[in-house]
């Protein structure tokens, strides 16, 4: 145990990021190993016949049975779950119970769809909340313009309390039918973006906004900003250099926190637009009790955020080498 | 420097009756103790292979720079850290490894006192309700028995009752370390680990808190380990003073015989590099500059530990080559050095 | 604020117990006459899809609303709770198990999680609350084994463990009151956000099923209709939002409370007018900085405190002055008043305060950045946090240089080599490009030498440049320190709590208290000729090594004066062993003894018989 500990610690000196990099690959493993066991246990532990649900009740029983055999879900549990993985590496998901169609081209159809309403306000709320919030923070520093921060304060719980799928119907109903400004549903070219990228960013981008703004008081209290204003550098160079890249570690851990309830905040967002995205058809299928759809679903979108969750930690890494000796 | 027998491990020597219980082996006895802690890059052996022996109602002085290991002493005698090998006895009996509910009794025999009276203090906690939790806890007390047991140490330390009811936030930090010394004296410890008492501590109340762990000591017998980067506090309140370097104890000396006696190149180093008043008058002797900093406790030098820092080691003197590669430690030695400075020798031998 | 919030939460709570009983009847009450009918008078949110009135539906279904999200949470909490609270009572393996199993199930999304346990348990109110539990828990975990281990990892936590205390008794007495605070103002918050998910799992059919029905399932069934009537869909909405953010605002009072509480204020009264200054003005025509009575204003809760009270100080060219004091004599305000570098929110004024010759007072802005940036430079107390972490010594020591004298980069960097040359860092070319973190306190302090000096300014203010470091590295910092004196005829303000270091370091010493000097003295008649009871202490507190071990030496009584204290008499009246009547009602001011020396004391103690050291001794070093 211990020669392993001191053989481990070794290599970690020598090289820091190999080791960094091989942790962070064996946790993400780990991690998919987990999603992929609980999608395959969902349909397994579903209360009563699943294919009897998705089928109907006056379904014929050898037509149940048919089905049943089709799912495999009449043969024994770890030779389910070997298929299972077998079949997931081949890239089948499985047909859908109410269609009948392939889960798979279902997902490749409207993955594509779910990424171009995701990465976007992902980056919107990168690009709002960080410039934003360290100028409140700078603006605000040492209980400087109380009125402006307690503005600040109540605008932004209040945007943050707003959940995404309200945001949307309210956009909806003020913005495309109410004013007719942009289109209801679907997706009809650059336009139809605007607002579930709106509705998917807006409460994000408050919850991050307010962190970079304590995160940024926090830096401009520190030791070293006083030093570097001792150089008297100017204003522009003092925050950009001294103040900026230390307020981003703290504030890009909390946005890849944040990741995770934006992806699945595609969910609602996308039922309410019509959005052709995973999402929707996720919520479809929950309702038609469609299993294998939910199971695909549930299974892409936690990927998604573990592997999302993975590039944000190497770009941490990137950002502040010190993490990586800190988590070796 | 295993086995190093300082004048504190006389037991009985020109010392009064005073209050001072037990006989031969009462006191504090470490055997070749050995820390390890889990480090960035693997295991860090902090403390190693340390032995030291404090009567009852002596005071050893333990020295040394940050990272020496000292605080990790500290922790290990009174039970925080687990010594990965050697023996720690008080009053002649074992520290129990094995079994829990003792492990959690030994507290009864040594209390530690912290560095920084700030945190050492719960801060929802009033003085009463501290004091009172440590009184109460290795003796069955009833409310009137703890409440006037807090008057006692209260007063022990020079507190007035009013104190009583206040938040450590509420008192210097004086008065914060007097109530944290009467925390640990609560239960009537055999030993007391002080460890950098006085360090968060301003020079006009520093006297007052040495003086006053010394009267104790006088009153109720303790022994006490004072641990202190400060040669000039440890000095004031020790019979021995023991040196510490990269977990290992580099040279011990009796109270009296230093500065002059000093043996060990790093003890000189550290004589000479306490400032004082008079300029130019360095009471440890000339002035032994020291290069570069202390090596990381992960990877400790081969040979002599101090040997690339040392000012007359291999890399000042010719001929010493044997300091690179030859470990001086040495179970019967009270000096680990191969080139010490002769006993009694002045300061102006080089 | 606190107010809104409460209200909003009563109002809700109101709501919550009247509305079924009010309009219950009603929102059960089908209408065939009026189906899907918009805002009306006698409707004015319209009607449902069986002519139910949409506005009795929303009022009533409050408590359905409100109940199951603080049931989650509740139940999320408990869960959660335990499971952190455990981390800090096992021992180390199950702990890191634990650990990352918590870590595993935070990767997941929240409203991911829900789903999931929201098929699994069927769709349905309870299936739904089964799942947002499960779903918040990780979160509640995550925080408590935090809060916990920072609770662990204290003194006093050690010193309970020590005492021998019981698991239980650790964790109920230390640990729990400490972690009560946050998890209780998380909790709130997580209501609301539990009540936000809670209506989305409606939204999405796995909530509230026909015929009950809450906000979430509301606001769906509007939405069907939101191309014809906008108002079935955004009330519920509305109603969602108000309870959310009524959630969110209490959190946010209640953290403001918490941390409004920790600092006890104690209460004093506006100052009395201050003692007039002095005006003495030191003559001579080679002062680098002259400043006469320096003040300082620092607002503190409700109330300003005055830290610095009339400092008056002179330098020299190339003159290394010690300024000595206790913690909280202002000197380090002093210095930063200097550098005017105060924090935000404090005052600094003087009768008179000259800089490099130009009156500071007259200065503008720019000229004052100038002037500093050029002829001031400052060394800070802790080495650790005086670099910016995330940038490449390199750039730390060149940037000034560049920003004010336009140097290009390469030779800026040349400059660099050499001054870390100077201050013996070997291997300086990668050491360049090295950040702070990969090096010692002692380099890193040698570095702010080399940065300090890289503008070769006429004044380098150094405080407590030596106090994180150890005793053999101070050595070796005083040594640079000195020699960059002699090198550039820099004047150094040096800032210490250490008598001793000062007067084996300095030319002459200001000894600071209670926010005023007290005492300045030639730096070699310390040890024999202080005549300042203070002073007279902190000479005597140095024992040195050949110090008697039995005479104790002399400790002050009482505490150092409060810096929003108003007593109009001597800031060390309270601790003196010989007051005067007058020292109780007047200031005493600074005044010469000799040319090099003066004291600010109204009896000032005798000169000390020499004990038979030579005053002559000369620093050789």
């Amino acid at each position: 145990m211990a020669t392993v500990s001191a053989r481990i610690g070794a290599l970690s000196r020598r090289h820091p990021w190999a080791v960094f990099c091989c942790r962070r690959a064996v946790r993400l493993t780990v991690l998919l190993l987990l999603v992929v066991t609980a999608s395959f246990a969902m349909i397994r532990l579903v209360p009563g016949d699943p294919v009897r649900a998705a089928l109907g009740v006056d379904a014929p029983p050898d037509l149940v049975a048919a089905e049943r055999r089709n799912l495999g879900l009449d043969r024994e549990l770890t030779a389910q779950y070997w298929s299972y993985l077998r079949r997931l590496a081949h890239g089948d998901l499985g047909v859908s119970l109410v269609t009948g169609e392939p889960v798979t081209e279902l997902i490749r159809a409207r993955l594509p769809a779910t990424l171009r309403l995701a990465v976007p306000a992902f980056v919107c709320v990168l690009a709002v909340a960080l410039p934003g919030g360290m100028l409140a923070g700078i603006r605000t520093r040492g209980g400087r313009r109380p009125r402006t921060e307690l503005t600040l304060t109540v605008v932004t719980s209040v945007v943050a309390g707003v959940p995404d799928f309200v945001l949307a119907a309210g956009l909806t109903a003020g913005l495309a039918v109410g004013l007719r400004a942009f289109p209801v549903a679907g997706d009809l070219g650059p336009q139809s973006y605007v607002l579930p990228v709106l509705a998917l960013a807006l409460a994000p981008t408050a919850v991050l906004l307010r962190i970079v703004r304590v995160e940024t008081l926090r830096v401009l209290a520190m030791d070293h900003v006083r030093a570097a204003r001792a150089k008297r550098l100017p204003a522009a160079t003092l925050h950009l250099r001294h103040v900026a890249p230390n307020t981003l570690t703290a504030s890009l851990t909390v946005a890849g926190s944040l990741l995770p309830a934006l992806i699945a905040g595609t969910v609602l967002v996308e039922k309410v637009f019509a959005w052709p995205g995973i999402g929707s058809a996720m919520a479809q299928s929950v309702v038609a009790q469609d299993y294998a759809v939910v199971q695909a679903s549930v299974l892409v979108l936690g990927s998604a955020v573990l592997v999302a969750n993975f590039l944000v930690d190497l770009a941490l890494a990137l950002l502040d080498p010190r993490s990586v000796i800190r988590e070796t | 420097m295993s086995g190093v027998r300082g004048p504190g491990g006389l037991p009985e020597q020109s010392r009064g009756a005073r209050g001072v219980r037990g006989a031969r082996g009462a006191g504090l006895a470490l055997h070749d103790v050995t820390v390890r802690h889990h480090g960035p890059y693997g295991p860090v052996t902090a403390v190693d292979g340390v032995s030291l022996e404090i009567a009852r109602g002596r005071t050893v002085g333990l020295v040394g720079e940050s990272g020496s290991g000292k605080s990790t002493l500290a922790r290990a005698i009174v039970g925080l850290d687990r010594p990965c090998a050697g023996r720690i006895a008080i009053d002649g009996r074992e520290y129990p490894v094995r079994r829990a509910a003792d492990r959690r009794r030994w507290g009864r025999r040594v209390q530690l006192v912290f560095q920084d009276p700030d945190t050492a203090l719960d801060p929802r906690m009033t003085v009463r309700q501290s004091l009172a939790e440590a009184a109460g806890a290795f003796a069955r007390l009833d409310r009137r028995a703890r409440e006037q047991r807090v008057g006692e140490l209260l007063e022990l330390v020079g507190l007035d009752a009013g104190c009583a009811g206040r938040l450590p936030g509420q008192l210097s930090g004086g008065q914060r370390q007097r109530v944290a010394v009467a925390r640990a004296l609560a239960v009537d410890p055999a030993v007391l680990v002080a460890d950098e008492v006085t360090s968060a501590l301003d020079v006009s109340v520093r006297a007052a808190l040495l003086g006053m762990l010394r009267e104790l000591q006088r009153r109720m017998g303790f022994a006490m380990l004072f641990i202190s980067h400060d040669l000039a506090a440890v000095r004031q309140v020790s019979d021995a003073v023991a040196v510490m370097y990269l977990g290992r104890i580099v040279e011990t000396a009796s109270n009296e015989a230093l500065p002059g006696g000093a043996r060990h190149p790093y003890t000189r180093t550290l004589l000479s590099a306490v400032p004082s008043l008079h300029t130019g008058r360095r009471p440890g002797g000339e002035a032994l500059p020291l290069s570069g900093e202390a090596p990381d406790p992960a990877s400790p030098p081969a040979g002599c530990r101090f040997h690339p820092r040392c000012p007359v080691g291999p890399s000042r003197r010719p001929g010493r080559e044997v300091c690179a590669v030859q470990d001086p430690w040495d179970e019967t030695a009270r000096v680990a050095c191969h080139f010490p400075y002769p006993a009694g020798d002045g300061p102006e031998h080089a | 604020m606190g107010v809104t919030a409460l209200a909003m939460l009563a109002s809700l709570a109101v709501l919550a117990v009247v509305g079924p009983v009010l309009w219950g009847p009603a929102a059960d009450r089908p209408d065939p006459s009026a189906v899907l009918q918009g805002p009306t008078g006698g409707h004015p949110l319209g009607t449902d899809h069986l002519g139910r009135d949409l506005l009795a539906r929303l009022l009533a279904s409050t408590w359905s609303s409100l109940l199951p999200a603080v049931t989650a949470t509740l139940l999320g909490a408990a869960a959660g709770v335990t499971l952190g609270a455990l981390t800090a009572v096992v021992g180390g393996r199950t702990r890191r198990l634990l650990g990352a199993f918590i870590n595993l199930l935070l990767a997941f999304p929240a409203l991911l999680v829900a789903m999931f346990f929201a098929v699994l348990f069927g769709a349905g109110a309870r299936g739904a609350v089964f799942a947002l539990a499960v779903a918040c828990a990780p979160g509640f975990a995550r925080l408590t084994q935090t809060l916990a281990a920072g609770v662990a990892g204290t003194d006093f936590m050690a010193a309970a463990r020590v005492l021998g205390l019981r698991r239980h008794r650790l964790l109920r007495r230390h640990v729990l009151p400490h972690v009560a605070e946050p998890l209780l103002l998380n909790t709130t918050v997580a209501v609301g956000s539990a009540l936000v998910a809670l209506s989305g799992l409606s939204f999405l059919g796995l909530g509230a099923q026909p015929p009950s029905y809450d906000w979430g399932l509301l606001l769906s069934q509007g939405l069907d209709r939101v191309y014809t009537e906008p108002l079935p869909a955004v009330a519920p909405g509305i109603a969602i939002v108000y309870a959310g953010v009524a959630f969110q605002l209490l959190g946010e009072v209640l953290a403001k409370a918490a941390t409004r509480q920790h600092p006890p204020a104690r209460q004093t009264g506006e100052p009395a007018a201050s003692p007039a200054p002095t005006g003495r003005r030191p003559a001579g025509a080679d002062l680098l900085l002259e400043v006469a009575d320096l003040r300082v204003a620092l607002p503190a809760g409700d109330r300003t405190i005055r830290p610095v009270r009339g400092v008056s100080l002179a330098l020299r060219r190339g003159e290394m002055v010690g300024l000595v004091g206790e913690s909280g004599s202002g000197k380090s305000l002093t210095a930063l008043a200097l550098a005017d570098l105060l924090p935000d929110g404090a005052r600094a004024t003087w009768s008179a305060h000259r800089f490099l010759g130009a009156d500071v007072g007259s200065l503008t802005r720019r000229e004052r950045h100038r002037q500093l940036a050029t002829g001031m430079a400052m060394i800070f107390q802790n080495p650790a946090s005086a670099f910016n972490p995330a940038l490449r010594i390199e750039t730390q020591l060149t940037e000034a240089v560049r920003a004010h004298h336009g140097i290009p980069r390469e030779q800026a960097v040349e400059q660099a080599r050499v001054q870390l040359q100077r201050v013996a860092l070997p291997g300086e070319r990668r050491l360049l490009r090295s950040r702070p973190f990969q090096l010692s306190g002692g380099q890193r302090q040698r570095v702010a030498i080399a940065a300090a000096s890289m503008m070769r300014p006429d004044l380098v203010i150094a405080d407590e440049p030596t106090t994180a470091l150890d005793v053999t590295v101070q050595r070796q910092i005083m040594d640079l320190l000195r020699r960059v004196r002699r090198d550039d005829a820099t004047a150094i303000l040096f800032i210490s709590h250490d008598i001793a270091l000062v007067a084996d370091a300095c030319d002459r010493v200001l000894v600071m208290y209670g926010g005023t000097i007290v005492e300045s003295l030639p730096a070699r008649a310390l040890a024999d000729g202080a005549r300042h009871p203070y002073t007279r202490m902190l000479v005597a507190s140095v024992r040195g090594l050949t110090a008697d071990r039995e005479s104790s030496p002399p400790g002050l009584g009482g505490a150092p004066p409060d810096p929003g204290g108003t007593a109009p008499g001597c800031p060390f009246l309270d601790r003196c062993p010989q007051r005067l009547d007058r020292c109780a009602a007047e200031i005493p001011v600074l005044s010469a003894l000799d040319p090099h020396h003066e004291v600010a004391c109204w009896r000032p103690l005798p000169p000390t018989a020499s004990s038979g050291r030579p005053e002559t001794e000369e620093c050789d070093t």
